[in-house]
């Protein structure tokens, strides 16, 4: 029998139905594909008139981001979404809200650039994700799911992170993951918090200045470089716990391989089948995924590839994850990069034949 | 079991909606299934496919290398994914659609006559259900009781009265599947 | 003596509680110190302190939050009209609004600005329009006239090189989500309580969900134009208020 709860579903479908069920308080974005599901299926379930979710669809991506800014600012849970140009334009936001520590949730569904680019999946806003992607010091969380599933659960997860650092986090998918449909199981309905709620676990937030406590102001100007040096410094003792505390990912068959394909997202589902193949040759490969792409599991990857005879990064761009997973091998052995790009998703043979080109030899 | 489909074809042949109908046939069987489009701005005269793999294990990669079944709707589609079946493998292919038929011996090649039964039948819409057809005939990945089953879960309810005219459809394909 | 007549029946101005003792960064003569009261005194006279969220901008009220004893949010430069409308869709039941400058609001927040305005979202928008870049040192605005020189403009604004002045608020009144757009100014006392109603006007129109209001202040800016708080409400009146006709351009509140 087919549990009543299964649904098939796309991954962007799956963002929709998730934001709602975890309770989340307005979603604000803009039509850009591959990734305008979202946006389409939350108009088409009127969260509105069941949890009381606000859905907008802004003037631009820097609209967007700025309701968000706004939203997160007065304690809501607030989310967006977009693809590679569309999250470049929020980059602004994203970082104001770091600066102001307000937990907010983004949704890039990548596709290939530079510029316009293509419309076909990619994951070049590796770099852009990890470094912060605005101007300052500055880090987002980000997971990067790999099934509709995860799509799902990352949402709240991805809430909850951002909720409990104050701090942007980012779900960072691609066109595959987004466009797909695959079995899912949706989370369990979750209410949106009362304004009681809200008051108690967002005491920082501004939504009026109830009773006499201060005034709450969202801000992250500061002219005085001596306060600001604090702030920031703040801000990485911050990061530093995120490192210490959030770090996630994945190994398969990794005990008894010699090779360890590193992949995140999309390109982690086609590395499975890769390892699966490489074996049916007789080649002993393993699969490492991290799933959040920072905090990267630096330490963890050190680990696991200790005796090792090589490493393969593969991820569809030209080169961007496999800079932390040099700095995290740091020499110990061979690291070596396979990347398909401007919107060409590698398929398990080339990702084969690459690692035993460049590794086995 | 585990099999790795593409369909390809023209937009606005019913490609992606064979291959959703094919999943949603597979959620009611409880298997695993990934159902990956080439999506892009494709509109009818365009050319579309997307790839279904239906499994009773845990599915790696939606995107694939090679195929245990191509089901090609045109001559490109066909030039293209012709090479890509792995041995031992299906093709089926559509007449209507095709001029210089598949020459691999080391497949197993069926065609459907789809576009003509459709145009006998009168109804161009469900070309993609006899090619359905013809594909359960050859590789029953899941069974016709599945897919009337998913026909009445993805339909949206006004819809429900075709229901009997695309199993007719699926019917069809069965019978006029042919090995070449 | 004089303590003889400092008692509270003799009461005839007082400063609004909203309003701290922070010292303003505001240059002598600005306009925005008076137009923060204003904003102190409706606010409180609506009994809504305890309610609002105000939106500052990038600009030389980038500190407004330091002088009103109420929430606030600093948005990004030109963005507050989507700071805002992300407050007030989640929380309908309080008084947002945005202060915001002449480059904020015209020139880098047209898009922000015209589409809040359009979408009817229930938020006054305050508009100081001095005609000049005052933060960043006098530079050209959206609204810096022809003729009149400015950093970026040393010779005087020539259409032909820098393009025209913009009368956003002409725009806005042909907007269908704008309730109330008006424009005033606050060189006189007369012209200040004119000022005070237009904004009253615009805050309950928002908190009775009747669309977006835009409360222009044609203002001074006597350090950037570089002339004295007296002359430089002089040139205002000379030169600004011709361009800037002073007056309600559209209200549909029954307010």
């Amino acid at each position: 029998m087919v549990e009543q709860d299964v649904k098939l579903m796309k991954g962007n479908e799956a963002i929709a139905h998730a934001a709602i069920r975890c309770g989340a308080d307005g979603y604000f974005g803009y039509p850009i594909t591959p990734q305008s599901e979202i946006i389409e299926t939350l108009a088409a379930l009127k969260p509105w008139e069941t949890t009381g979710m606000v859905v907008l669809q802004a003037e631009s991506e820097v609209a967007s981001i700025n309701m968000i800014y706004g939203g997160a600012g007065a304690g809501k849970r607030v989310l967006t979404s977009s693809s590679s140009p569309g999250v470049a334009l929020m980059q602004e936001g994203i970082s104001y809200m770091a600066g102001a520590e307000l937990p907010g949730v983004f949704v890039n569904v990548q596709r290939g650039g530079p510029g316009l680019g293509t419309i076909q999946p990619s994951q070049s806003d590796y770099f852009q994700a990890t470094r912060g992607g605005g101007n300052g010091d500055y880090n987002v969380i980000v997971l990067a799911p790999n099934s509709v599933q995860e799509m799902a659960d990352f949402v709240d997860l991805a809430f909850e992170l951002a909720f409990k650092y104050r701090n942007p986090a980012m779900i960072l998918s691609d066109g595959v993951i987004g466009q797909m449909m695959e079995k899912v199981i949706l989370p369990p309905m979750k209410p949106r918090r009362t304004e009681e709620q809200i008051q108690k676990e967002c005491p920082w937030a501004s939504m009026g200045r109830s009773g006499d406590r201060k005034p709450n102001i969202i801000t992250s100007l500061e002219l005085k470089p001596e306060v600001m040096e604090v702030r920031n410094l703040h801000l990485q003792e911050k990061y530093r716990q995120i490192r210490e505390n959030e770090v996630r990912f994945e190994s398969h068959l990794c005990e008894d391989a010699d090779y360890v394909i590193v992949s995140f997202g999309s390109a982690a589902r086609i590395g499975e089948k890769a390892v699966e193949l490489a074996r049916e040759r007789g080649l002993k490969v393993g699969l490492f995924r991290p799933i959040t792409l920072w905090p990267f599991p630096s330490k963890q990857i050190a680990e696991l590839c200790k005796g090792k005879k090589g490493v393969l990064v593969s991820e569809i761009n030209a080169g961007q994850m496999v800079q932390d997973v040099r700095l995290a091998i740091n020499g110990a052995l061979p690291v070596e990069h396979f990347g398909r790009l401007g919107g060409i998703v590698p398929d398990p043979e080339e990702i084969v034949k690459a690692l035993e080109e460049k590794l086995v030899k | 079991m585990k099999k790795e489909i593409i369909i390809s074809g023209f937009g606005g042949q019913g490609v992606l909606s064979m291959g959703k109908i094919l999943a949603y046939s597979g959620l009611m069987e409880d298997k695993e299934i990934t159902w990956m489009p080439a999506y892009g701005p494709e509109q009818r005269g365009g050319t579309a496919n997307v790839t279904v793999i239906v499994s009773d294990d845990r599915i790696s990669s939606p995107i694939l290398s090679k195929y245990d079944v191509a089901i090609v709707l045109n001559q490109p589609s066909l030039d293209k994914f012709e090479p890509k079946v792995k041995p031992g493998g299906i093709l089926i292919y559509d007449g209507y659609g095709v001029i210089s038929p598949p020459k691999r011996k080391d497949i197993t090649v069926y065609r459907v006559n789809a576009m003509d039964k459709a145009a006998e039948m009168k109804n161009a819409k469900v070309f993609n259900m006899i090619v359905l057809g013809g594909l359960l005939k050859v590789c029953p990945v899941v069974s016709t009781d599945g897919l009337k089953k998913a026909l009445f879960k993805s339909l949206p309810e006004r819809h429900h009265g075709l229901i009997p005219l695309n199993m007719q459809a699926v019917e069809e394909g069965m019978k006029i599947i042919a090995q070449q | 003596m004089a303590n003889d007549i400092i008692s509270p029946e003799n009461l005839v101005y007082k400063k609004p509680t909203l309003m701290n003792d922070t010292t303003m960064h505001y240059c002598p003569g600005c306009s925005h110190g008076v137009v923060h009261k204003l904003v102190a005194e409706v606010i409180e006279e609506m009994g809504m302190s305890d309610k609002t969220i105000g939106v500052c901008p990038v600009g030389c009220a980038v500190f407004a939050y330091r002088y009103l004893d109420i929430d606030w949010q600093e948005a990004p430069h030109g963005r507050a009209p989507a700071v805002a409308t992300g407050v007030k869709r989640l929380w309908p039941d309080r008084l947002v609004f945005t202060y915001q400058g002449d480059g904020d609001l015209a020139c880098i927040g047209t898009a922000e600005t015209i589409h809040a305005l359009n979408r009817g979202e229930n938020i006054p928008i305050i508009f100081i329009n001095n005609a000049i870049y005052g933060m960043t040192g006098g530079q050209m605005a959206p609204t810096t006239l022809l003729g009149q020189k400015t950093a970026t403009c040393p010779y005087g604004r020539d259409p032909e090189l820098h393009g025209y002045n913009l009368n956003i608020t002409e725009l806005a009144s042909h907007l269908k989500g704008t309730c109330y757009v008006t424009r005033q100014s606050v060189d006189t006392v007369a012209s200040i309580n004119k000022a005070k109603r237009a904004i009253r006007k615009a805050f309950e129109a928002s908190m009775q969900g009747k669309g977006s209001s835009l409360i222009e202040i044609v203002a001074t800016c006597n350090s950037g134009w570089k002339l004295s708080p007296v002359k430089a409400n002089e040139w205002m009146r000379e030169n600004m208020f011709p361009e800037y006709e002073k007056g309600d351009l559209k209200d549909t509140t029954g307010l």
